[in-house]
């Protein structure tokens, strides 16, 4: 399963990497937003910095819907899914592999909105260890679910509006749990972040097994 | 009102045309649902007596109280929707009669309704006890969320799919459906936590008397509501069911009926038989 899952994670990343939609359109769009809300929110009246760990997570979001919608564009282009199909790869192999591709590419594009809030909104990094976790766990969590939900909408017509009121609901949690971990590593009380942190990895492992199993009939009732 | 006139909800076309196949019913009404409806109608009738004239208004919350109930059984029954939603998509993945797919698509709908009147009444409640309309309380966010979900889940399932299709997809869907609340109420229930208790736990009171009885025949009248309305739901799913299939199946007849046509047919049907 493994092996097949980093001949899928693989290929995804190679065709993303010489696409470069992500790189190019995604990260800008990330950035964008970040400079819409400090449009929206006055940045003279220290709304923003107080606001920064929510707005870092709606941002990372927002953009993970970019890109999932990319990532299941990409199967559905030359006939990959009949492909995949009769490849003989087993189906959690290839959930697994389309998971950790989105959750590599998500992961580049914290790094780059990290830097942003920083330069753009000021924010001091603290807490580097709960912030890393943080950010690992909630991109494990948020690949899962959007690679599980992104195969449940993949080859309509209405995919791109479906996907965000099907997949938006069931990330509360992590919007939650990786923002007052935020909030708890920059106030400088990592202690109350943990418990988040732990909410995030469970989170995680949850949609995972649940993709795992689930591929197999999404795949084949597609 | 409603229940005696659309119990007789027209199906339509399915048991007219294909008279070789097993008839399916005109309508969704059965004896016994008429009953239902009848003693649906009898208890919301109580339920108004109840609620309205004989209980007396609350000591705190003064007439806003009589909402409760409406409110709580609204909010037990939206549960139950959704449990029968979740649990008909894993009978369905296990079984793949379409049955189950039906009952899955009936308890999301009665659910979404049972959802609306939660919220309605409940911030119709809030207002003159908490003075706003909506707050940030566990339980209200996370139904929030889930009446989301349901509309997400029947917009899923009102696309133009191939059935098979659609029928997996649903299921997998709807059997993520309560795992997801207990998900998002749980998480909400901690963020919530950390700053006030639950808002709502001073409401849950010890209630005696008549508030006692107007609130259980709140439950009763509400509960033959929701199980008037999964019944016909349910049916009108599995009409719908068979009018796709019987469509399929009649057109595939009427073509080969065409190809096996000797040649000595009229013109139109030559026509026919080009474009085909």
């Amino acid at each position: 399963m493994w092996r097949d899952a980093a001949l899928v994670a693989g290929r995804d990343l190679r065709v993303e990497a010489r696409s470069r939609v992500t790189l190019q359109q995604v990260g800008p769009f990330a950035l964008l937003v970040l400079i819409l809300f400090a449009f929206a929110l006055d940045p003279a009246r220290q709304t923003l910095e107080r606001a920064t760990p929510g707005l870092y997570w709606v941002t990372v979001l927002f953009s993970a819907l970019l890109a999932l919608a990319r990532s299941a564009a990409l199967g559905e282009t030359d006939g990959v899914r009949d492909a995949l199909r009769l490849s003989a790869l087993e189906p959690a192999g290839v959930f697994a592999g389309k998971a950790l591709a989105v959750a590599a590419e998500l992961l580049v594009l914290e790094v780059v909105l990290g830097l942003g809030v920083i330069v753009l909104y000021g924010a001091e990094p603290a807490g580097v260890g709960l912030l890393a976790v943080t950010c690992v766990t909630a991109t494990a969590a948020v690949a899962s679910t959007g690679t599980l939900y992104g195969a449940l909408v993949s080859g309509l017509r209405a995919r791109e509006t479906l996907l965000p009121l099907l997949l938006l609901p069931v990330l509360a949690p992590v919007l939650l749990g990786a923002t007052r971990a935020f909030e708890a590593a920059l106030g400088g009380a990592p202690a109350e972040g943990w418990p988040w942190c732990g909410l995030l990895a469970v989170f995680a492992v949850l949609y995972s097994v649940a993709g795992a199993a689930a591929y197999g009939t999404l795949l084949e009732g597609s | 009102m409603t229940a005696t006139t659309s119990a007789r909800t027209d199906a339509g076309a399915p048991g007219q045309p294909a008279d070789g196949a097993a008839a399916a019913p005109a309508h969704t009404g059965s004896r016994a649902t008429r009953v239902l409806g009848i003693l649906a109608l009898a208890s919301s009738a109580l339920l108004v007596l109840y609620g309205l004239v004989i209980s007396p208004p609350d000591v705190e919350m003064a007439d806003s109280v009589r909402l409760m109930y409406v409110h709580v059984p609204s909010a037990t029954y939206l549960y139950l929707g959704c449990f029968f939603t979740t649990f008909a998509s894993a009978m369905w993945l296990w079984k793949r009669t379409p049955g189950w797919d039906a009952l899955a698509e009936a308890g999301a709908e009665v659910g979404l309704v049972f959802a609306l009147i939660t919220l309605g009444t409940g911030s119709l409640w809030g207002r003159p006890t908490w003075g706003t309309y909506w707050t940030w309380d566990a339980r209200l966010t996370s139904t929030a969320v889930l009446t989301v979900m349901l509309i997400g889940y029947l917009a899923l399932r009102r696309l133009d799919l191939d059935p098979g299709a659609r029928s997996a997809r649903v299921a997998v869907l709807g059997l993520l459906l309560v795992p997801n609340v207990i998900v998002v109420n749980r998480s909400v229930e901690w963020w919530r936590g950390l700053h006030q208790g639950s808002t709502l736990s001073r409401i849950d009171p010890k209630i005696e008397g008549d508030m006692l009885v107007a609130l259980m025949v709140g439950f009763l009248a509400l509960g033959l509501i929701f199980a008037w309305l999964m019944i016909h739901r349910f049916r009108v799913a599995w009409l719908e069911q068979q009018a796709d299939r019987f469509d399929l199946d009649e057109a595939l007849a009427l073509r080969r009926a065409e190809a096996s046509e000797p040649s000595d047919a009229s013109e139109p049907s030559d026509a026919s038989k080009g474009t085909a």
